[in-house]
């Protein structure tokens, strides 16, 4: 079964803004379903300050015995924690929730359903859901983003503002290639259920910087699970740490990433076999 | 599952009958000591079969003490090899005790009850002549046996990495074997206890959600407790958490005097007591509330 082939339009030719339009109505589809259950939003709420609560107590606890950690200072600190909710509110809104739909989707064979359709599959399985209510967690970070950058004396011009947010989308796209050669494995596995608890588990070790863990942990949360650069180097880019080597890495390995995320994932579906094929 | 014979009608749980196969006290012991062998060796058998996915669950359960202890012991190199009372390596014996205490005192996760009485699950254990708690606590009991021959590598690699300092005597270790026992049975208890709420609400999240937060900061397992203010330290003292984490984490690696030993020991068994008779009367009250779906 072919479902990779770029999508035959009416209008004849490639249109490259279609991924991002079909982006926007799975998004509205996505927003519409949710909006249905309101209550969840004060759940989320309620969830998201508790989780927030809980961080500044360790960062409480850690600094209530010292005033540096690995050279990075509170307020650093608080960044690094901004960034971390920031990304797994990412990570929660639109990337998960599509991977174990897809999960899912291999596991009962109803991905006959995206590979019929005339769109590129990937583009279809990775925009398929959204969960809104998560995304109080992306405010929640940008809030504690706010307020550490207001605490660093440097504070910070346009220049590194855009850096900053290049990081960050170089990061998602680095969470959202690692989730999908994970997911892409269930094509052979099948059975993933702790796939989730085992990336939330590691994800966790985003809350500090990676450049205090000893080396061995430091490269596999840098290059296995790609958490360095998906939230310590947005940190970094905040608190004038970063060198243009490390930007010119991450974009590379970025690049390579996405590649062999795509070369992967059409091997992945020639294995496919389908439900009643 | 033996298949005890009991007189009570169905349906109608509340103290738990003896399954009885003779009669008289003895046979009354063997009776129950045969029902919670036959479902620990069912579980066993059927978690040795997700072996992939017991070390998944593994590798994600050991991430958070790793956490915790580099952080801890980058604090205590740069406030020159101490803190909280802690070096480097006696944080890592703490952390490495805490990924076996952690797998030992895992129980029924309450957002099972959710499962339970929505998918009507639970009018089947109700037929059941015996208490539901003790398949929940037997099966989970036999899946700590594969956990732990798992776990035993994940430890070596541990110990290999941060080098743990520890001086353990015989009594610690006496006292460790049966205090992990005992800080299952007494978050089983608990954990049973918060499931039931399910009976009540449906909104459950909230309420789990404080639980497992009051219990991450004041048990131990974030960090030792002496690492806490004072007041958080006497909140501790007077909740159930800390006997389930701090408490056979401490014993085993050698930090408590005998006359702690035997007050942890005496707390767990009073903790045990107390909640144990909630759930009983909790049981009672929350199954009164239940109308079978399906089933």
């Amino acid at each position: 079964m072919t479902g990779t082939g770029p999508a035959p339009t009416t209008a004849g030719g490639r249109d490259l803004l279609r991924p991002l339009k079909l982006f926007g109505l799975f998004f509205r589809i996505g927003a519409l379903n949710e909006l249905q259950y309101r209550a969840n939003l004060a759940v989320q709420l309620f969830q998201s300050a508790l989780a927030l609560g809980t961080g500044l107590a360790v960062l409480g606890l850690v600094f209530g015995q010292t005033t540096n950690l690995g050279g990075w200072t509170q307020s650093e600190l608080l960044a690094v924690m901004g960034v971390h909710i920031l990304m797994g509110g990412v990570i929660r809104t639109a990337i998960q929730p599509n991977m174990e739909r897809l999960m899912t989707d291999v596991r009962q064979g109803t991905l006959d359903f995206v590979l019929t359709k005339p769109e590129d599959a990937q583009v279809m399985i990775s925009v398929r859901e959204f969960r809104i209510w998560q995304a109080v967690d992306v405010v929640v970070g940008a809030i504690v983003l706010a307020i550490a950058v207001a605490q660093l004396q440097s504070g910070i011009g346009l220049g590194p503002g855009l850096v900053f947010a290049g990081c960050l989308l170089l990061g998602a796209v680095m969470i959202y290639c690692f989730w999908l050669i994970l997911t892409t494995a269930a094509f052979w596995i099948v059975r993933m259920d702790e796939l989730h608890e085992l990336f939330d588990g590691i994800y966790q070790s985003g809350r500090w910087p990676v450049t205090i863990y000893p080396g061995w942990l430091r490269i596999s949360l840098t290059y296995l699970v790609p958490i360095a650069f998906a939230v310590t180097l947005p940190a970094e880019a905040l608190t004038s740490r970063l060198t243009i080597e490390t930007l010119a890495l991450a974009a590379a390995f970025a690049l390579l990433l996405l590649i062999v995320t795509r070369w992967f994932w059409r091997l992945g579906l020639r294995n496919y076999s389908g439900a009643s094929a | 599952m033996t298949s005890p014979t009991a007189s009570t009608a169905p349906g109608a749980p509340g103290a738990p009958t003896a399954p009885t196969i003779g009669t008289g006290p003895l046979a009354s012991i063997r009776g129950w000591v045969d029902l919670y062998v036959a479902t620990m060796r069912i579980s066993i058998a059927s978690q040795i079969q997700y072996r992939v996915s017991n070390y998944f669950y593994m590798i994600g359960m050991v991430t958070e003490p790793v956490i915790y202890l580099v952080v801890w012991s980058t604090v205590a190199r740069q406030q020159g090899g101490e803190v909280g009372g802690f070096t480097p390596g006696e944080f890592a014996a703490y952390y490495i005790v805490w990924t076996l205490v952690r797998n030992m005192n895992i129980a029924l996760t309450p957002w099972a009850w959710e499962e339970r009485v929505r998918g009507g699950e639970l009018s089947g254990m109700l037929l059941k002549p015996v208490h539901p708690i003790h398949n929940d606590l037997a099966g989970l009991a036999g899946w700590k046996a594969v956990v732990i021959i798992l776990w035993l590598p994940i430890a070596a690699f541990l110990s290999l990495i941060f080098q743990p300092t520890y001086s353990i005597e015989p009594i610690d270790v006496v006292v460790f074997l049966v205090a992990i026992w005992g800080a299952y049975v007494l978050r089983s208890m608990f954990l049973w206890l918060l499931g039931l709420v399910t009976f009540w609400t449906t909104r459950v999240g909230p309420v789990f959600d404080i639980f497992f937060v009051a219990e991450l900061l004041l048990s131990g397992r974030l960090v030792p407790l002496t690492l806490m203010p004072d007041w958080a330290q006497q909140l501790a003292d007077v909740l159930p958490f800390k006997w389930t984490f701090s408490f056979p984490i401490e014993a085993l690696i050698g930090r408590l005097p005998a006359d702690q030993l035997l007050r942890g020991l005496g707390m767990q068994v009073l903790w045990i007591a107390i909640s144990v008779s909630i759930v009983a009367v909790c049981w009672r009250l929350a199954v009164r509330r239940f109308s079978a779906v399906g089933g």
